[in-house]
């Protein structure tokens, strides 16, 4: 019984990954399609990889780690060293007489078995970009992972800083192009089926497999080990299951997939150079996994398309100084921007009423409790209104604040917003195929409760 | 030999004491919050670009004591929005939101002064060239451990002698007993936040005057190493991050001083992963006993 079900949801996920493939190959394809779109497509499913890696330690596990970027960058390096063609190598490590390796996996396969075999050759570097980044996670798993939280959250981001720093060494300069760039290796472009571009739907195959496998693992008896450490460390212990083992096991996998979307960032980005993974990134993907809900495999996935399709394209305006054309353009600006301020302000109230919040609780003794948070939000959102008003009286047309940077300013404002009072952020622990269970035991919870 | 080495202990010291004036901040709100605050270090820039922008309108003898202020509400500030509504969350969400506290901070900054690198105002006399030993170097540089040791022996002073002192050494030692001995814990906390973010002022000045140019993500890596100064000492003592403080900025010197520049940073981190494993606690550190 149970089997059957499981094989009807499989070929559902299958039908599902398919769908979302042609489609993806129909938009790289058609015409007219804006190519940020793509970008943010491709941006968006490395993205998605690098932060359900991320969340399979730190959501799954219970392993605080900040050392993603570390990891992507040895990928990346692993990939791009391996596939620079021999022809072009000259001239990548023109800074160092008779560098590269002189081979290239891609171009040798590519040369004996077409499309195919470049094909091939990406897949082998991907899984020996992840091999040396899972590598690397045991070596320094031994020391690391016997740390408590901060500890080892602080120890991993300084590992990832050494690794930097040993890449960019002016003496491994022959292999890696010491702080240069590496360029020209196989990347997404060079993805054919015939005449079809195959640019977008490369990184959403690779990511895609990579997230399967995950998630298989996480539903496995190692999955529920994982789960157990999380939740009590002590109990689980007691309970039979190998501390160091399991977590060493975590830490590895995480990082094996952080190689691989490094691989992968790497070709999107068709180069790759060491100063770029700073601890910056790691933080970025950090806010992605609790944006999407730390213990949510989907939630990271929507949260990494909203972060990069927010960030590459859709907050874009915010760093464009703008002037509107006329008065009715201004008007309509006004009354989009009222809306928006009002909607969000209905929000906020809708939320509170549903905790049973109060913006000011009258104690039967002693002074009221004000919610000051509440009471701020609120008179920013007048203040907004009111300027939202003068704004349209006032003879200018120059829209304030637009100017470069200014994008992130209210990005990292909603990930704080995000953090202080949507903790458990898009999706909680929840997975988007576990939404139609919950209502429904719900129900079957307060039917009982009835009776 | 000995005038070769010079140069390099002197910048050591002086960035040493530097560092350690910042790990202090580090070390104190760990010590009660157990909260590793991202955002110190970005505290410590904005330092840096308000004393840039105060010292372009204003004389020095306001522009000093304007930064100082307001970076000690900026710290205060930060608690109060990122921390305070998270006491009773978890420690990951703490440092997540610290974390975010950090992200917003450098990308305000770099939306306020447009990303560009500011020339950081020369203070007169510390900003002077002296010859030391044959050797010769800016004020500051000597200025720097004699300065970071003086105001450490009036912190421990402080702690020791004075009721907030007393009321901060009860609640890093037992949040929660403290609480109930009648210790206003927000506002120990505040004052630590004061403190902290006082000396990471100090800290900037001192630390701007020898490299002259502030970045909006400039504070990240002398923040980092700070908080490994702090973990090296034992992590909530005072004098452990003094100490660990020099002793990083002082190898650290040394080692671009052999030519290993690359790896100068890469050896504070090692140093943290080596002090980690052997002994957890740092220097002089405080054995905690983990209860089940």
């Amino acid at each position: 019984m149970i089997k059957k079900n499981d094989h009807k949801k499989a070929w559902i996920a299958l039908m599902i990954a398919v769908a979302v493939l042609v489609l993806v190959g129909a938009l790289d394809n058609l015409p007219h399609v804006p190519s940020m779109l793509l970008t943010v497509l491709q941006k968006g499913a490395i993205y998605a990889l690098v932060a359900v890696s991320m969340n399979l330690l730190n959501g799954f596990t219970g392993l605080f780690s900040l050392g993603q970027a570390g990891f992507m960058l040895l990928g990346a390096y692993t990939y791009a060293v391996l596939t620079v063609p021999v022809e072009r190598q000259a001239s990548v490590y023109q800074r160092y007489e008779g560098g590269g390796l002189g081979f290239s996996v891609t171009q040798s396969l590519g040369n004996s078995m077409g499309q195919f075999g470049v094909f091939l050759g990406v897949v082998l570097c991907l899984i020996l970009a992840g091999c040396v980044a899972g590598f690397f996670a045991w070596l320094i798993g031994l020391p690391v992972l016997k740390l408590k939280s901060d500890y080892l959250a602080i120890a991993t981001l300084g590992f990832a800083e050494i690794i930097r720093a040993v890449v960019m060494y002016e003496e491994l300069g022959p292999v890696t192009n010491g702080s240069n760039l590496l360029y020209g290796f196989t990347n997404f472009t060079d993805f054919h089926l015939g005449s079809l571009k195959l640019t977008t739907v490369m990184p959403f195959l690779f990511a895609g497999l990579c997230i399967l496998v995950v998630v298989l693992l996480i539903n496995s008896t190692y999955g529920r080990a994982f789960k157990a450490i999380r939740d009590d460390e002590v109990a689980a212990e007691a309970m039979g299951i190998n501390l160091a083992k399991h977590k060493r096991m975590s830490f590895m996998i995480s990082s094996f997939f952080a190689g691989i979307s490094g691989a992968l960032l790497a070709m999107f980005q068709a180069s790759v150079q060491a100063s770029a993974f700073k601890a910056a990134m790691t933080y970025e993907i950090l806010l992605i996994v609790v944006i999407g809900g730390i213990g949510s495999i989907t939630g990271s996935v929507i949260a990494s398309f909203l972060f990069v399709g927010c960030s590459e394209w859709g907050l874009r305006f915010l760093d464009n100084e703008t002037t509107l054309k006329n008065f009715d353009a201004k008007v309509k600006f006004a009354v989009i921007f009222g809306i928006l301020i009002a909607a969000v302000v209905a929000f906020g109230l809708l939320s509170m009423k549903r905790k049973g919040e109060k913006l000011i609780t009258r104690a039967a003794q002693g002074r009221p409790t004000v919610r000051w948070g509440a009471v701020l939000g609120l008179a920013v959102a007048a203040i907004a209104l009111l300027w939202d008003v003068w704004f349209v009286i006032s003879p200018r047309l120059k829209l304030p604040l637009l100017r470069s940077g200014f994008r992130m300013v209210v990005f990292s404002v909603v990930i704080m917003i995000m953090v202080l009072f949507f903790r458990e952020g898009i999706m909680g622990d929840k997975e988007l195929w576990d939404l139609g269970k919950k209502k429904r035991s719900a129900k079957a919870k307060a039917g009982v409760g009835n009776e | 030999m000995l005038d070769k080495i010079l140069p390099y202990l002197l910048a050591g010291v002086s960035v040493g004491g530097q560092y350690a004036l910042i790990a202090i901040g580090y070390t104190m709100v760990y010590g009660i919050l157990r909260l590793i605050n991202f955002a110190h270090g970005d505290i410590f820039t904005v330092a840096g670009f308000v004393m840039v922008y105060a010292a372009a309108t204003m004389p020095l003898s306001v522009s000093i004591p304007l930064t100082i202020v307001l970076t000690v509400i900026l710290g205060v500030l930060v608690e109060k929005v990122a921390y305070r509504p998270l006491r009773s969350a978890p420690r990951m969400s703490v440092m997540i939101s610290a974390i975010g506290m950090s992200y917003l901070l450098q990308n305000s900054m770099w939306y306020l002064t447009g990303g560009l690198a500011k020339q950081y105002p020369v203070l007169p006399w510390i900003s002077d060239r002296v010859n030391v030993a044959g050797t010769t170097t800016s004020r500051v540089t000597i200025i720097t451990p004699f300065l970071t040791i003086l105001l450490v022996a009036a912190l421990v002073l402080l702690i020791k002698r004075t009721k907030i002192g007393m009321a901060m050494r009860a609640a890093s030692r037992d949040f929660e007993t403290a609480q109930l001995m009648g210790i206003k814990i927000n506002n120990v906390i505040s004052f630590t936040f004061v403190v902290g973010s006082f000396l990471a002022a100090v800290g900037s000045m001192l630390y701007f005057s020898n490299y002259a140019t502030v970045t909006p993500t400039v504070g990240a890596m002398p923040g980092l190493k700070a908080f490994v100064a702090a973990v090296f000492g034992g992590i909530g003592s005072i004098p452990g991050a003094v100490i660990g403080g020099f002793i990083i900025g002082i190898c650290e010197s040394l080692i671009k001083g052999s030519g290993l520049t690359t790896f100068s940073d890469a050896f504070t981190f090692a140093l943290l992963i080596v002090i980690l494993a052997v002994k957890p606690t740092g220097l002089f550190g405080e054995n905690l006993t983990e209860k089940v």
